[in-house]
């Protein structure tokens, strides 16, 4: 017990560590405000200046890791392959037997024996294959996330209400002991959408 | 506060910090050392036990998250796919060193649960997550399909 309370100590240490890198990570790494772009008077040219903004989100390794061109999820800021080697299935949600919360479960879980965590959320899979986004160019990702065949059917409106309130979407800045965030904060990734689909949803070229 | 769960049909209590992972409840408090720790992070397989019957790694487990549920490990798992799965891993000796084997054995019965006569491949995907230092990979997806077979007839 004695050795399982340091172990779980060291944990806790660590995690105080992270959070405090977080912290000094989002300084460096914002987003820019909505306001930052009103001196752009083409609202075309705003609108892709914004999802440009957008895109330090979209194309951050927390949300690319987990909508894989393949059946495999990567990880950690390396995105190399998810190891154990697990596959979507057909849910998205891991194979029989190796099913996503075969690990995950419905938050982050800190490891016991040293650093790191294992990352959770109660809608813990991968984006479907339609919302593939690994190895795209923005201008692409652009077109794919209003593209309701490939968004999930969603119109622009509720594209920027998922942005901005859908938790499991949320868990990109609060990834857990380990993970680097997401730049910024949910809000301003709101903020953004909603300003992005106000001034037109143009995307990027390419 | 104490965890209780149920723990191989028998009720359970762990009254200790409630992030401590199922694992080290099962092995160092409630004695139940079958369930083995390989690597504590998710990544061996070593310590899968059952969550309400399917398969599940215990050492990324906090004991809070089983609350009120059903945890069956290598000591209490039955029914005819438990029985099907032992048959057959005696019957041509699967475990080398043994020290994966109750991993193995209790993600093949969450595999049989689900998926009645799996394929190659269907096993290779629900075991990829199991890993075996002596490599007894060969006999573990013959033991699984003569497991699916017994349990066919
Ligand atoms: S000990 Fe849990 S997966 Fe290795
Ligand atoms: S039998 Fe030795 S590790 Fe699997």
């Amino acid at each position: 017990m004695k050795a399982g309370a340091l172990a779980l100590g060291a944990a806790a240490l660590t995690l105080g560590i992270a959070i405090a890198g977080q912290a000094r990570e989002q300084k460096v790494e914002g987003l820019r405000p909505v306001s930052a772009f009103a001196g752009i008077a083409d609202p075309g040219a705003r609108s892709v200046a914004i999802f440009t903004e957008m895109g330090k989100v979209i194309q951050h390794p927390r949300c690319v890791n987990c909508h894989p061109r393949t059946d495999r999820p990567l990880q950690g800021d390396a995105q190399l392959p998810h190891d154990p080697p697990v596959s979507r299935g057909p849910a998205d949600r891991g194979m029989a037997g190796l099913e996503c919360g075969t690990c995950h479960g419905p938050r982050n879980v800190a490891f016991a024996n040293g650093k790191g965590s294992v990352p959770g959320h109660p809608e813990w899979h991968a984006a479907p294959i339609a919302m593939a986004w690994e190895g795209k160019t923005l201008g692409q990702i652009c077109q794919q996330i209003k593209d309701r065949k490939r968004n999930g059917g969603k119109s622009l409106d509720q594209i920027a209400e998922h942005n901005a309130h859908d938790s499991l979407v949320g868990w990109g800045w609060n990834p857990g002991p380990g993970r680097t965030p997401v730049p910024g904060t949910q809000a301003q990734f709101g903020e953004l959408t909603r300003a992005w689909v106000a001034s037109g949803a143009k995307c990027p070229a390419g | 506060m104490a965890t209780d769960f149920t723990l191989n049909g028998k009720p359970a209590s762990f009254d200790g910090d409630p992030e401590t992972p199922l694992l080290y409840v099962l092995r160092d408090h409630l004695g139940l050392t079958g369930t083995k720790y390989g690597c504590g992070i998710a990544q061996c397989g070593a310590c899968t036990v059952h969550l309400d019957g399917k398969n599940r790694r215990s050492c990324v487990t906090p004991v809070s998250m089983v609350s009120g549920r059903q945890v069956t490990t290598i000591e209490g798992v039955a029914g005819k796919e438990a029985e099907a799965v032992h048959n057959a891993w005696v019957a041509i000796d699967v475990p080398q060193c043994g020290f994966c084997q109750s991993g193995q054995v209790m993600s093949a019965i969450g595999l049989l649960r689900i998926k009645k006569k799996p394929s190659d491949s269907d096993i290779d995907a629900a075991m990829a997550g199991n890993i075996c230092r002596c490599a007894t990979y060969v006999r573990i997806r013959q033991a699984i399909h003569d497991a699916a077979h017994a349990l066919e007839a």
